[in-house]
């Protein structure tokens, strides 16, 4: 289209304000000097020297980052296992419900996951004794559950998208299937693994509900430190806290858009050489 | 391949079929154990009697399992109904919120040059990486009857009304308005990305052939795009609506609690009132009530489409 899309463009630019004016907001005033969080009292950076001697938050910190590890790659085994099941073997006895339980979680609303899983672990260890209290193990356990389900989504539909004529032609020449399983069509997901373990690390780190519910005393979570924090208002060490998340996130973010970036023009500029050679 | 005569007996099982079998069987299991096996607690438990002790309920009666006194309650207690009815209603408004705001963003990014679109499809996901919560709490900041923002707001509203109208402030935190507006903030992109994702595939030279043919740019944008749009419309608003419904960081932290939502009658129902069987019953009654029939459409509408695609595939 020759016309300007002004309309549409003005919306553009309204959206990304509205995105990202109340993050601004809150970084800038982190630098805010006065107690009260909302009004202007000069430039400080007290708030982030407060945070940094807080041996409370580094220890949440840590520890949200040990159940997001661990979650997130118990995670990626079991949902990239559905994933493969799904896409890959069509025909097995309750695939219905199986297909139905890997959609389910998604759409799930927190709060109602949350009280499920926490009344099971309390009636687990009434009757079996284990876990026998809430913390690491059971906030572990439920992460693991409701984010494998989207490492399945993300592999189930690089698979989908993926040929199987390699695999059918490494069958053809005689590789069992398992061979084939571990040395094509796991090469092959790998990427959507990689991307489905990113984003069940940052869904563990960044769940309040869920952890809420499963986690007992002595397993406070970064978010669960938070979010007892903001319940009783604005704080401005919050502010300073939050300010280093989206920069983190913010940088993190943009190196790998440009590794990316750098890599499909790599890749074009590739494509065209072998062109003009073979022509 | 190496030597077969040397593999064991587990080899051999597991080279033939056994790893299928531990691929389906691992993850099945684990849902099973950790997500079905939880939420047939609930619903028994909501079939329960709350008791003083602990785990505080027990089943009781001639048909323990058909004990409907919890469901009783939740129709005669106008506290539920008003409760659910006020979520579907943040959830309806924000819904069509996100949509007002979304479309015609989706719609723009379909329209701006490749580098600029990568640049602002990030800029979209970008919030999503950062913590929730913490998107949450910058509203907080900003709604406070002493911010920039309210001050802006207020003094805006001061120039629009006569004088004796005037406000200090505008109050805005604990008050339904609040969780809308911060649950648009929050789930916008889950309503832009499908959009995008829909609106990117599109033919354009539909729109061109209809411009050519005379039609003003809104008659194109409505017999050919819109139309065109409606599953990326239905896949973004699922995305919005349920999770909003079922709010529960939202409404506690901004929202008014006079007029609590349901998530968090169901949180305060488990932890405070120590009342599983209820907090059981009103977390069923949501699933019935939203959760599932729009699962149920889901699937059908996926079905319909697989069945489309197919047909036409086998067409071409």
């Amino acid at each position: 289209m020759n016309r300007r899309p002004v309309f549409l463009i003005t919306m553009l630019c309204f959206g990304f304000a509205f995105f990202y004016i109340p993050i601004l907001s809150m970084m800038v005033y982190s630098f805010n000097g006065s107690r009260l969080a909302t009004v202007w009292g000069g430039f400080s950076t007290k708030w982030y020297i407060s945070l940094f001697s807080n041996k409370q938050v580094l220890a949440a910190a840590i520890l949200s980052i040990k159940i997001a590890v661990v979650s997130a790659t118990m995670a990626t085994i079991l949902g990239t296992m559905a994933g493969i099941a799904l896409a890959r073997f069509k025909k097995f006895r309750g695939r219905t419900l199986f297909s139905g339980l890997v959609t389910a979680p998604l759409v799930m609303p927190e709060v109602i996951t949350g009280i499920a899983s926490l009344m099971l672990f309390i009636l687990m260890a009434e009757y079996l004794g284990w876990p026998s209290k809430r913390g690491f193990t059971t906030v572990t356990l439920a992460h693991i559950t409701f984010s494998m389900v989207f490492v399945t989504t993300i592999v189930h539909s690089r698979l989908v998208q993926a040929d199987d004529d390699i695999e059918e032609a490494a069958m053809d020449l005689g590789s069992r299937p398992w061979q084939v399983m571990k040395d094509i069509t796991l090469p092959v997901i790998s990427p959507a693994i990689l991307s489905g373990w990113l984003l069940a690390f940052t869904i563990s780190l960044d769940d309040v509900v869920i952890t809420n519910f499963t986690t007992g005393p002595g397993a406070t979570t970064l978010p669960i430190l938070i979010w007892s924090k903001v319940k009783l208002g604005v704080t401005p060490d919050i502010n300073a806290l939050a300010t280093i998340t989206v920069l983190i996130v913010g940088i993190g973010v943009a190196i790998a858009g440009w590794l990316l970036n750098r890599a499909e023009r790599r890749r074009e500029l590739d494509a065209q050489l072998a062109y003009r050679d073979n022509k | 391949m190496n030597e077969p005569h040397h593999d064991s007996r587990f080899q051999r099982w597991f080279n033939r079929r056994g790893w299928i079998k531990i691929t389906i069987a691992t993850p099945y299991v684990w849902l099973i154990l950790f997500f079905l096996l939880p939420f047939a607690i609930v619903l028994a438990m909501s079939f329960a009697t709350r008791t003083p002790t602990a785990p505080p309920f027990s089943f009781g009666g001639d048909y323990p399992l058909l004990n409907t006194r919890t469901y009783h309650r939740l129709v005669e207690d106008s506290l539920y109904i008003r409760a659910y009815l006020t979520s579907i209603f943040n959830a309806v408004i924000a819904t069509l919120m996100c949509l007002l705001i979304g479309y015609p963003m989706a719609l723009g990014l379909t329209r701006v040059s490749k580098s600029w679109r990568n640049i602002l499809l990030m800029l979209v996901i970008l919030p999503f990486w950062t913590s929730f919560l913490l998107r949450v709490y910058a509203w907080m900041g900003l709604m406070g009857t002493n911010s920039w923002f309210n001050k802006l707001i207020t003094s805006g509203y001061n120039y629009l009304v006569p004088a004796e109208d005037a406000l200090r402030y505008i109050p805005m935190m604990n008050t339904n308005f609040a969780v809308v507006l911060v649950t648009v903030y929050s789930y916008l992109p889950f309503m832009i990305l499908p959009l995008f994702a829909n609106l990117e595939k599109l033919d354009f030279t539909l729109n061109e052939a209809a411009m050519d043919l005379g039609s003003r740019p809104s008659r194109v944008f409505l017999d050919v795009t819109l139309p065109q749009s409606v599953p990326g419309i239905i896949a973004g608003s699922m995305l919005v609506f349920i999770p909003a419904s079922g709010e529960l960081i939202i409404p506690s932290l901004v929202g008014s609690s006079s007029r609590p939502m349901i998530g968090r009658v169901i949180s305060d129902e488990f932890a405070s009132a120590r009342d599983w069987p209820m907090a059981s019953a009103v977390a069923v009654a949501l699933l019935l009530l939203l959760v599932v029939p729009l699962m149920v459409y889901t699937y059908f509408d996926g079905k319909a489409h697989e069945k489309i695609k197919s047909s036409g595939g086998a067409d071409a």
